[in-house]
């Protein structure tokens, strides 16, 4: 009887915890790929499946969601338009037009038949909106298109460092290539002794190592070991296989390692790699990233290898060289990389391996995508490399200071980098069209000299 | 079809409503509001004396003695790259961006009739009259309105921006985007805008 009087209270109560049920598994279950909206952009779809990195438990974007992964990226660039410049309310009429406060305004997510270069959702000619008066500024500017400002390799809208008038014309009479062409050196070891209280210790050889002897399995892990930078420092097999079991919070050998135990000495190393698209997925606790995964195209053997420092660096052997080149082109199969060992870069890499050219000289993959970054602390200098392999190609001009510069000079780096077709063939060739930005300003530098 | 707890429905209804629009409600920024005890115009006036302060500050004790005097290092623009010291209108605007970042409830930003960057230049009807009365009284007399942004209220308080210094001077009339170059010391150079919100 009681039945039969609730049975509509009872059908809702069934009816409910049925969709509750569907809805917690589509959200915690195995797969959540089918409640993604819409297919995830370049830069995001490493992470697509850790939902709450950018969105609150009812699917809003967080608010530090952007700031939280890009923040220094954007502090190193001197970001020209941050958040701070468009809060104040004399620029209320303009934000009507384009929410420049709000970085999904200009980089929507999970709209892929908007999303073009740098993930930006907006129409190309954004600039408009506040600066149409550089028409009537710069009469050499008269004839361009609002909708070619941040697409011709003249400007960008956060990182305008190796772009700016001054810069330009700093840069105006570089050559294509510099007489001095090459890279700052590494030291690391300084660099650590300096920041992170490292103790200097001796150089320690083979038949010093301590590792435990059911851990050495054989004699090349020991032999490739005792010729690294590692046990010249003195760094022996505990100081890395040490770890922390998390139960009983006591040290014990490990085997298995992981970017954790690599952290205590390298942590911007370290940290790099986990900001970029090799280590992003570690940093939201999903599997390691792997080949399989990547959009981009690459070798079929090389599927299923979960990436991790000792990936590219091989574990123990630690070579520095070998990372920078083969490790790359075991997985990488895209056209660029596939053309490089046909490229001058190349040969001159080689060159520095054969011993025929002096340190530093050499372009390997690293060169470019894992640039050595300088860095000054008081009196001293210390270089250290940038381990986000994509740092500095959003967009690709930001490779102008950090790399190009090096070797090359401003008005032909910044033709390479705006030649698609040379940059597919990994520069072999020279630039075929020439962006005009140099020569604008030196027009410019000119007539103000004359007016004066 | 005939609900056989009707009250009970309805019950359900309004706790998921007053739910839902205390979770809404939550969800929405605070407003600012001005300081209870200062009038609006006594709050802008406190702040533009601290601005103004350690601006004359920088500006004289920090650029001109470190640059022009005791010529021991260069103000730049580009101060970062070239390891020198921020202009002091950079080091205004820097602090005007950090303020804006911390959400105080109130505005400030450095505009002038003459600007380098041309974003400085004023742009609301307020902005215009204000900057144009400030260099007239030669910096003499304040300005003080009240305007509306983006459907909200503010008090608005303009106050000259005097060139202190002859650092100020050489800059702004050297400077190859300088619209004016023949300012003096003293003259009325531009004008600091704060707002804050009276609604």
């Amino acid at each position: 009887m009681a039945l039969k009087k609730h049975w509509l209270w009872l059908a809702w109560m069934a009816a409910t915890a049925s969709m509750a049920g569907l809805l917690t598994y589509k959200l915690l279950g195995p797969d959540r790929r089918n409640l993604l909206p819409g297919e995830t952009s370049a830069g995001h779809y490493q992470i697509e499946l850790a939902c709450n990195a950018c969105h609150t438990p009812w699917m809003g974007v967080k608010e530090d969601a952007c700031y939280g992964c890009h923040a220094e990226e954007l502090k190193a660039a001197n970001d020209s338009h941050p958040k701070n410049k468009f809060i104040d309310p004399r620029n209320a009429d303009r934000l009507k037009l384009v929410s420049a406060d709000n970085c999904v305004a200009c980089h929507r997510e999970h709209v892929p038949h908007q999303t073009r270069a740098m993930g930006v959702t907006m129409p190309d000619d954004y600039c408009y909106h506040c600066h149409q008066q550089t028409l009537t500024d710069r009469p050499s500017h008269k004839n361009f298109k609002f909708d070619s400002c941040a697409t011709a390799g003249c400007h960008n809208f956060h990182d305008n460092t190796a772009l700016y008038e001054s810069f330009l014309l700093k840069h105006a009479d570089e050559p294509p290539t510099k007489d001095s062409a090459s890279l700052p050196r590494r030291d690391l070891l300084a660099y650590l002794s300096e920041f992170q209280s490292w103790k200097p210790r001796d150089a320690i050889d083979l038949q010093q190592h301590d590792a435990p002897a059911t851990a050495v399995s054989n004699s090349t892990v020991l032999h490739d070991w005792a010729t690294t930078a590692h046990a010249r420092a003195g760094v022996n097999c505990t100081g890395c296989h040490t770890v922390e079991d998390k139960t009983t919070k006591t040290k014990r050998w490990s085997d298995k390692l992981d970017h954790t135990a690599c952290r205590s000495c390298h942590e911007s190393e370290v940290q790099g790699f986990l900001t970029g698209k090799h280590g992003m997925r570690l940093a939201q606790n999903l599997s390691p990233m792997t080949p399989g995964l990547a959009r981009l195209p690459m070798k079929p053997e090389a599927a299923h290898r979960e990436l991790s420092c000792t990936s590219c660096h091989s574990a123990h052997a630690f070579d520095a060289r070998t990372a920078a080149v083969d490790s790359c082109l075991a997985c990488h199969n895209d056209e660029h990389s596939l053309a490089f060992k046909s490229s001058k870069h190349s040969q001159l890499w080689q060159n520095e391996l054969n011993g025929d050219a002096a340190p530093g000289t050499g372009v390997s993959c690293a060169t470019c995508h894992l640039p050595r970054e300088v860095h000054q602390s008081g009196n001293d200098t210390r270089v250290l490399v940038q381990h986000n392999q994509n740092y500095n190609l959003r967009p690709n001009e930001k490779m102008l200071r950090s790399v190009c510069l090096n070797c090359h000079g401003l008005a032909f780096s910044i033709d390479a980098l705006a030649d698609a077709a040379l940059v597919r063939s990994n520069f072999i060739g020279r630039p075929a069209g020439h962006v005009e930005s140099i020569d604008l300003a030196l027009r410019r530098q000119m007539e103000l000299q004359k007016r004066k | 079809m005939k609900i056989p707890n009707p009250k009970g429905a309805v019950m359900a209804v309004v706790i998921t409503a007053v739910v839902v629009l205390i979770f809404v409600a939550g969800c929405s920024k605070p407003q600012a509001v001005a300081t209870a005890g200062f009038s609006p115009k006594q709050m802008a006036d406190g702040l533009f004396t601290v601005m103004s302060s350690d601006r004359a500050v920088y500006t004289k004790q920090v650029v001109n003695r470190l640059q022009n005097d005791e010529k021991v290092i260069k103000a730049s623009e580009h101060w970062k790259d070239e390891k020198a010291l921020p202009l002091p209108a950079q080091m205004f605007r820097m602090g005007a961006e950090t303020v804006a970042e911390k959400n105080p409830g109130f505005t400030y930003a450095l505009l002038s009739l003459w600007p380098i960057n041309k974003q400085n230049a004023p742009k609301t009807d307020a902005e215009k009259v204000a900057l144009k009365f400030v260099a007239d009284s030669k910096g003499a007399t304040n300005y003080y309105t009240e305007e509306t942004l983006g459907g909200k209220k503010y008090f608005t308080a303009v106050y000259a921006d005097v060139a202190v210094s002859p650092a100020c001077v050489k800059c702004h009339n050297d400077h190859d985007d300088s619209p004016r170059n023949d300012f003096v010391l003293d003259d009325v150079m531009g004008g600091v805008v704060i707002r804050l919100p009276i609604d």
